[in-house]
């Protein structure tokens, strides 16, 4: 089936099996390999994207389901070359280890805070939950997210 | 530099290729014209293969092959720690299973097709006829007589049993004792889920006869070395790399029947072949950790001196012996067994017993969280038992703070330690004494409060090679590594250990800009690919920082004596006039005559002007053999709360004091303890993975294996003492697995501490709220 789909504000078209994962879609067909797999279950989260600005696991839906919207990737997340805050607060606080589930971590978080700007660690850590590390403990995930959530709500 | 640049906690040098998605993981490699190769796999944990139909498989859209392990003419997978007087057996491990099938997920054909999809459709569509035959899971269970027997030439189910230690001294001890607790202690299975599961991708060329294999390892080397001798291929005509690595927690150690299949397929069919595991696939064949039944008894007298320790451990080895098993729980646990504390008696009995579970092997700590676990529950006996607090009979038995080098009766050199200064500083932090007030207090009113102290020290940093000889590892347990300069002044440097995910990129260059002066941003560490980078062993362990970082810190001093001697002769000083300071050579008291290191580094690559007999070029290299382990050590504490009514756990306070010498970079440090807490507390609280009785493992998705979430814990409370080893040339120790190792007793313990008023003594982990009602409901009856 053609599809027409905007990812990271340029527009792609493919003919693909209807089948077809959004998460392999990007992987495999556009090689937008920054989007990551981490289990067959949706429980991970290392694929997660911006749907239309929504936070979505790529895994959960068909390429042809996302047909004319427009999608978000970790590539697509520094504007201008330039760094998201997000991104800059897991460098910082050395929220990532081995770095497979960053990406997915990244755009999750950046979506909460952009919606909870001054989210309380507790919010953070409950919002986590559909994100799964097995390096950092989460600890310094949480504070990254918390320096940019408060740094949202500063006036 | 104003500040040193050893000790700094400066951002990672890896990170900004992770945050970005720039980073390259082997699935996200890709070559034209690869064929996909999907895993048809056994349902069954025991049966035998009656036929194989393959033809409706062959008939579909865009597969190229299928293949049998009849097809297939690749050597058994080996095992490579083959310890010594323990009547060690080990069964053939064919890459496809030939005739029988030995545990859930056992391979039993290839499929290779254009898709991964039309791959794994064809998978399924192949007709495998199995016979079933009874199973068996639990490794006690499997050692009985009448037990259904896995391999015909592994007689009673058991591949070893290794007892090293003198018994009847033990028994001795324990029977002129005062106190003896004992336990029956399960060690559940665990799924080392590293986020990024395995993966494979293999290039043969068949003019020049080179293999190249892109796989998850944290040892290309040694998957060299494994993958030459199943293929018959030269060890010098394969290459492996191992790129972008996400995590392994000893899961990546091994080395598979699936790397070893598309190494051979890329061969047989000219075409590259890649190989990626599903998260359930992962969950059934990647290796398992622990898996222990262990006896456990201690000996102490009624005032809480510890007299003794001893152990009858059945250790499930799953269906096959994989590369490094059956050292995990021997060597890496019995010789544990005296811990920080003055134990004068241990005696260990360790059986490896085939099962039909999913192999097993190192996951982090390996063998050395079990051995910690039984001493610290049985400590906690033994202060229950004698009425006395349980920090304080620890207090009693701490081995005195020591230097350089304390034997202890399990036959290791301890080499530094000083347990009671991070013991009182953790019980300081946490406020142990007051604690009990309020823990009291808390009863009083209904509420059960708990408090877990665990001291601990273990060995790591493995190790010297003699020591791996004598214990019968396959394989050296050195590093090496090169320091290369370019023209302009750029450090390149080579090592043969494979990080992924530990952040050595940066601490490694700490150690290099510390020693020379180059600013860490010019330093670039080259690790992962065996072609490019010297000969290692290894990340695992907890030893690329004192092993790598000890053969980069000497290669670093080697330069530094070539640079001193090159200046000292283009300043026309004598070598002994030339100091060094940030990177700059300078003649004592001419401080204006000066060379930086860059324009020396330039100076002996274009050899205008060489001192006689000195060569040209500013490179090093170094081999390290570490004269002992390293011994790192603390006390983590835990402070729980237990709902009564519900059997819910609140983790509300979690202190961790450890000491792994100099810190290098603190954040990398912490970071290191936070995820080691954090899978250690999991292990109390939440994970396991389960089999029915006839081996379906019931936990193969993420969605029924309870992985820990970021809701689960407290902000960590963390300390640190600081006690280098005697015989590191940087006097650093590993941290990679203490945080593990240390944490599953602490809060298993602080359960049990609150349990204690309900009368409860003893559940199996995990402490899953169910369990913990159930034992309330079972006390209270």
């Amino acid at each position: 089936m053609q599809v027409s789909i905007t990812v990271n504000g340029v527009e792609r078209q493919a003919d693909v099996d209807p089948r077809t994962l959004l998460v392999h879609f990007l992987r495999e067909t556009l090689d937008l390999t920054g989007t990551k797999i981490g289990c067959d279950t949706s429980q991970c989260g290392a694929c997660t994207v911006h749907l239309d600005g929504k936070v979505l696991k790529s895994c959960t839906l068909l390429a042809v389901q996302a047909d004319g919207c427009e999608v978000g990737t970790i590539e697509g997340l520094a504007a201008g070359g330039e760094h998201h805050p997000m991104q800059s607060a897991f460098w910082e606080n050395h929220g990532l280890q081995c770095g497979y589930c960053t990406p997915g971590m990244i755009m999750a978080s950046a979506a909460f805070v952009r919606d909870n700007p001054g989210a309380s660690e507790a919010e953070i850590r409950h919002y986590l939950e559909g994100n799964i590390c097995r390096c950092t403990g989460y600890h310094n995930i949480v504070k990254a997210v918390k320096q940019v959530a408060d740094a949202a709500a500063a006036p | 530099m104003s500040t040193r640049i050893f000790g700094s906690g400066i951002k990672r040098r890896e990170d900004p290729r992770l945050i970005t998605g720039e980073a390259r993981y082997t699935d996200d490699i890709k070559l034209p014209g690869v064929l996909h190769m999907a895993v048809v796999r056994s349902p069954y944990a025991h049966a035998n293969i009656v036929s194989i139909d393959s033809a409706a498989a062959e008939a579909m859209d865009g597969v190229v092959a299928v293949f049998t392990g009849d097809d297939i003419d690749l050597a058994g997978m080996p095992t490579a720690w083959l310890i010594p007087d323990s009547d060690l057996k080990t069964p053939e491990h064919p890459a496809l299973a030939k005739g029988k099938v030995r545990y859930v997920g056992d391979g039993v054909a290839i499929v290779l097709a254009d898709d991964r999809y039309r791959a794994q459709d064809a998978a399924d569509a192949v007709v495998v006829d199995y016979e079933e035959l009874p199973a068996v899971i639990d490794p006690e269970a499997a050692a009985q007589a009448g037990a259904p027997l896995i391999h015909d030439d592994v007689e009673g189910n058991i591949a070893f049993r290794w007892a090293p230690f003198d018994k009847e001294a033990s028994d001795a001890v324990f029977e002129a004792a005062d106190v003896v607790v004992s336990e029956r202690i399960l060690q559940q299975r665990l799924l080392p889920t590293a986020m990024e599961t395995r993966a494979a991708m293999a290039q043969y060329n068949a003019a020049t006869q080179e293999l190249t294999l892109w796989c998850t390892s944290q040892n290309p080397h040694i998957h060299r070395f494994i993958i030459s001798a199943v293929t018959g291929l030269n060890e010098n005509k394969v290459r492996v790399i191992a790129p972008e690595v996400g995590g392994g927690f000893g899961s990546k150690i091994p080395c598979y029947p699936d790397e070893a299949l598309v190494s051979w397929a890329a061969m047989k069919l000219g075409v590259p072949v890649k190989w990626a595991e599903t998260r359930s696939e992962n969950y059934q064949v990647t290796i398992h950790g622990r898996d222990h039944v262990q006896h456990v008894q201690m000996a102490a007298s009624s005032e809480g001196k510890i007299l003794g320790v001893r152990a009858t451990v059945y250790a499930g080895m799953g269906g096959y012996l994989s590369t490094a098993a059956p050292g995990i729980p021997t060597i890496l646990h019995g010789l544990l067994y005296v811990g920080p504390y003055t134990i004068d008696s241990v005696y260990c009995e360790s059986i490896g017993v085939m099962t039909n579970g999913a192999p097993t092997d190192a996951y982090r700590g390996a063998g050395r969280p079990e051995a910690t676990f039984l001493l610290e529950r049985m400590v906690d006996n033994v202060a229950r038992e004698i009425g006395m607090d349980p920090a304080e009979v620890r207090r009693k038995n701490l081995i005195p703070a020591f230097e350089d080098g304390y034997d202890v009766a399990a036959g290791l050199t301890y080499d530094s330690g000083d347990y009671p200064a991070a013991f009182e500083k953790a019980l300081n932090m946490a406020g142990y004494d007051d604690f009990r007030q309020a823990q009291a207090e808390a009863l009083a009113a209904g509420r059960y409060l708990g408090i877990g102290v665990t001291a601990y020290t273990e060995m790591c940093g493995l190790g010297p090679s003699q020591v791996a000889g004598a214990v019968g590892f396959q394989g050296g347990l050195w590093e090496s590594a090169t320091v290369r300069v370019t023209p302009t002044g750029k450090v390149q440097a080579l090592i043969g250990a494979s990080p992924h995910g530990q952040g050595s990129e940066t601490t490694l260059a700490q150690i290099i800009a510390e020693e020379l002066g180059f600013p860490v941003e010019d330093i670039e560490v080259v690790h992962g690919d065996t072609t490019e980078t010297p000969m290692g062993w290894g990340t695992y362990g907890s030893r690329t920082t004192p092993v790598t970082g000890a053969a980069l810190a000497k290669a670093s001093q080697k330069l530094k004596d070539k640079a001193r001697a090159l200046a000292a002769h283009l300043m026309e000083a004598s070598v002994d006039d030339i100091e060094y300071a940030d990177g700059s050579f300078s003649v004592k008291g001419s401080p204006d005559q000066a060379q930086s290191i860059q324009e020396v580094a330039l100076m002996a690559h274009l050899a205008w002007n060489m001192p006689e007999g000195m060569d040209p070029g500013f490179e090093e290299s170094q081999f390290y053999d570490p004269p002992n382990f390293v011994y790192p050590f603390g006390t983590h504490i835990a402070i729980v709360e237990v709902d009564a009514a519900t059997g819910v756990i609140d983790l509300q306070r979690y202190i961790a004091v450890d000491d792994c010498g100099p810190q290098i970079n603190p954040e990398i440090v912490a970071g290191q303890i936070h995820g080691g807490v954090v899978q250690g507390v999991a292990q109390a609280l939440c994970e396991g993975a389960i089999y029915s009785d006839d081996g379906q493992l019931l936990t193969g998705t993420m969605q029924d294996y309870c992985m820990p979430k970021a809701d689960m814990f407290p902000n960590f409370e963390l300390g640190e003492t600081v006690t280098p080893s005697p015989h590191h040339p940087i006097g650093v120790k590993g941290v990679g697995e203490t945080g593990t190792i240390a944490s599953t007793p602490t809060v298993y313990n602080a359960v049990l501490d609150a349990l204690a008023p309900l009368g409860v003594e003893q559940i199996d982990m995990p402490l899953t709220s169910a369990k913990v009602w159930g034992a309330i409901q079972a006390a209270r009856q």
